[in-house]
């Protein structure tokens, strides 16, 4: 078992969801609510890296971050560090590829939210920040917590992107799935074995504690 | 002057055309057809639609006057909404739903509030359930207490009787009642059942595309509308158009012409001799012959006809008679028009009347109401 690889995917995880979490609450809920031109386009663009392979996705950022790059430069120039191969480059690409499983559960959430409610919220005195942190928050709670769940999870187990963008350097990049990787290109089947059992069950808990948030909001709106 | 009043107007999306007011105590049923721009109208008053044009306000106090660019949010309007579907707060308890519309920041006295309206709407020891497990009736009371909360200034209801059973729905307006006499808040209620509004209106406003119609007492809604538009919508029998022939000031009739009869009908100088107006009465003043004794009364406007259907409806039997005088068509087939009555069911007895016979009857002159002619 490779106890740094275990921390530092347990970190990306964390810092993902607690960066990520916030944005898609500021991207679903308007995507949820309003109508505006090119909304189909901003929801594509979200949806996107569902599909493409990862290592496409992977390929892209690093050209993107490379030092010749705007975003590279740029960050090189302020941090004094390269921007691919480090922990930050890392995150930043976690940051985008985890979009869709942290937006599309929240946007659900909030949309099924009735406008009724909200509107009775307002009728009954609250201003727009009482009835989001009161009314709107608790009631899209269950689909917020479920984008935690699998943001979470699929940082633990996330491989051609990281591979791509992070490489393979202990401590810094070398996550949990680029260690499984890198014992079976050694023959460490034990070791590969406990880290793949680990995975198998964090993907095994994140699912279970979905379904049963999405049977209690379920039930609560019955 | 504590009114409140709306004047609301638009072409689209929803047509709107609509003016009234609301007094203290006053209970002001919104009828019309479903879709037909009520829950729009209660809307616009509350702050949740914003019209082209329009002044809403409460008193001095002015919510909306689009030509002063004024548009008060929801929050800044004294309105309590109960809501079609009731809209309680799925994560909040009856007792939170309540406390959280109480205004102030002590949470002592906003929950000792919150009790207090919840017993007032008679849901005492209910306080910590949550809405899925209430009924509908108890829903609805949750809803009227968290409306009350903010201590409005006008309280809008909109078809708060729907979703529950008839049982339910005759003890809820019977609560209703009760609190608006404590109260002493403009109510507007809109529903599209007119026995409901009947009952709890006070006055009544017949809503149909957007439009205020008619505004009045239930009584002289369903004796005096103002037009055949009106008088259908209400559903009301017996609607036709006849010709002003003239006016007898003296005897306080005025003689109207109907495919060739000469009817009697309560003085109306209004509509000028000669033009076409719709006339209506009501059933019940229909009044049907006496096979064997001939009254005087059946000088009154006496028509001719067949009884085509007899249905017995709670005390009263409804009859509908097919005139056989009257004008007749080129084949010499009298045209068919058909008149209600409404009788009570031992008259009709004592009288024989059933499906098939040939009876006389005579129109209530006073009863019959003219109406400005749409054609």
């Amino acid at each position: 078992m490779d106890w740094q690889a275990l921390s530092l995917s347990l970190e990306l995880a964390a810092w993902t969801v607690v960066i990520l979490i916030p944005a898609a609450i500021l991207i679903g809920r308007p995507l949820a609510w309003r109508r505006f031109r090119g909304k189909g386009w901003v929801v594509a663009l979200i949806a996107l890296p569902l599909v493409v392979p990862p290592t496409v996705l992977g390929f892209y950022l690093l050209s993107a971050f490379g030092g010749d790059s705007v975003i590279g430069g740029l960050y090189q120039s302020l941090v004094g560090r390269p921007l691919v191969f480090t922990f930050q480059g890392l995150l930043l690409a976690s940051l985008l590829f985890n979009l869709p499983f942290a937006v599309q559960p929240v946007q659900r959430a909030f949309e099924a939210v009735p406008p009724s409610v909200r509107e009775a919220a307002w009728c009954s005195g609250l201003s727009a920040w009482r009835t989001f942190w009161c009314i709107e928050l608790p009631l899209a709670l269950p689909g917020i917590v479920s984008a935690i769940v699998l943001t979470f999870a699929h940082t633990m187990g996330e491989f051609g992107v990281v591979l791509m963008v992070g490489g393979n350097i202990p401590g810094d990049t070398r996550t949990m799935a680029i260690a499984i990787y890198d014992r079976v290109q050694a023959f460490d089947d034990a070791a590969a074995g406990a880290m793949a059992a680990l995975l198998l069950a964090v993907a095994f808990v994140a699912i279970g504690l979905v379904h049963w948030l999405s049977a209690r909001v379920a039930r609560q709106h019955d | 002057m504590t009114e409140l009043f709306a004047s609301l107007r638009q072409d689209s999306p929803i047509p709107l055309a609509a003016e009234l007011s609301c007094g203290p105590g006053e209970v002001l049923a919104l009828v019309g057809p479903s879709g037909g721009g009520k829950t729009t109208i209660l809307r616009c008053i509350a702050g949740l639609h914003r019209p082209a044009f329009g002044r809403v306000g409460f008193d001095d106090a002015v919510w909306l006057d689009t030509e002063c660019a004024i548009d008060l949010p929801p929050q800044k309007r004294a309105v309590g909404f109960v809501f079609q579907d009731y809209a309680l707060f799925p994560n909040l308890d009856a007792l939170g739903n309540v406390a959280i519309a109480v205004p102030g920041s002590d949470s002592a006295l906003r929950e000792r509030r919150a009790r207090d309206l919840l017993a007032r709407v008679n849901l005492k020891g209910l306080e910590t359930r949550r809405p899925h497990r209430l009924s509908g009736g108890q829903r609805q009371r949750v809803a009227l207490a968290r409306a009350l909360a903010r201590d409005p200034k006008v309280l809008l209801l909109d078809e708060p009787f729907s979703a529950v059973d008839q049982v339910t729905r005759r003890r809820l307006h019977r609560e209703l009642l009760a609190l608006r006499r404590g109260l002493n808040l403009p109510m507007i209620l809109v529903t599209h059942n007119l026995d409901e509004a009947m009952l709890l209106g006070d006055r009544i406003a017949i809503v149909h595309h957007g439009a205020t119609l008619q505004t009045d007492t239930p009584a002289v809604i369903m004796n005096r509308p103002i037009s055949a538009q009106v008088a259908r919508l209400l559903d009301l029998r017996n609607i036709h158009a006849a010709r002003v022939l003239e006016h007898d000031a003296r005897a306080g009739i005025t003689r109207i012409e109907w495919r060739g009869r000469i009817l009697e009908a309560a003085l109306a100088v209004a509509h000028p001799v000669g033009v076409t107006v719709d006339w209506v009465i009501p059933p019940a003043r229909v009044l049907m012959h006496r096979r064997e004794r001939p009254s005087r009364g059946e000088r009154e406007n006496p028509l001719l006809g067949r009884v085509i259907a007899c249905v017995v409806h709670g005390t009263e039997v409804h009859a509908e008679i097919q005139l056989t005088d009257g004008d007749r068509n080129a084949a010499g087939a009298a045209v068919e028009d058909v008149v209600t009555m409404h009788i009570p069911i031992h008259a009709a007895e004592r009288n024989g009347l059933q499906t098939g016979i040939d009876i006389g009857v005579s129109l209530v002159s006073e009863s019959i109401h003219l109406m400005t002619g749409t054609r």
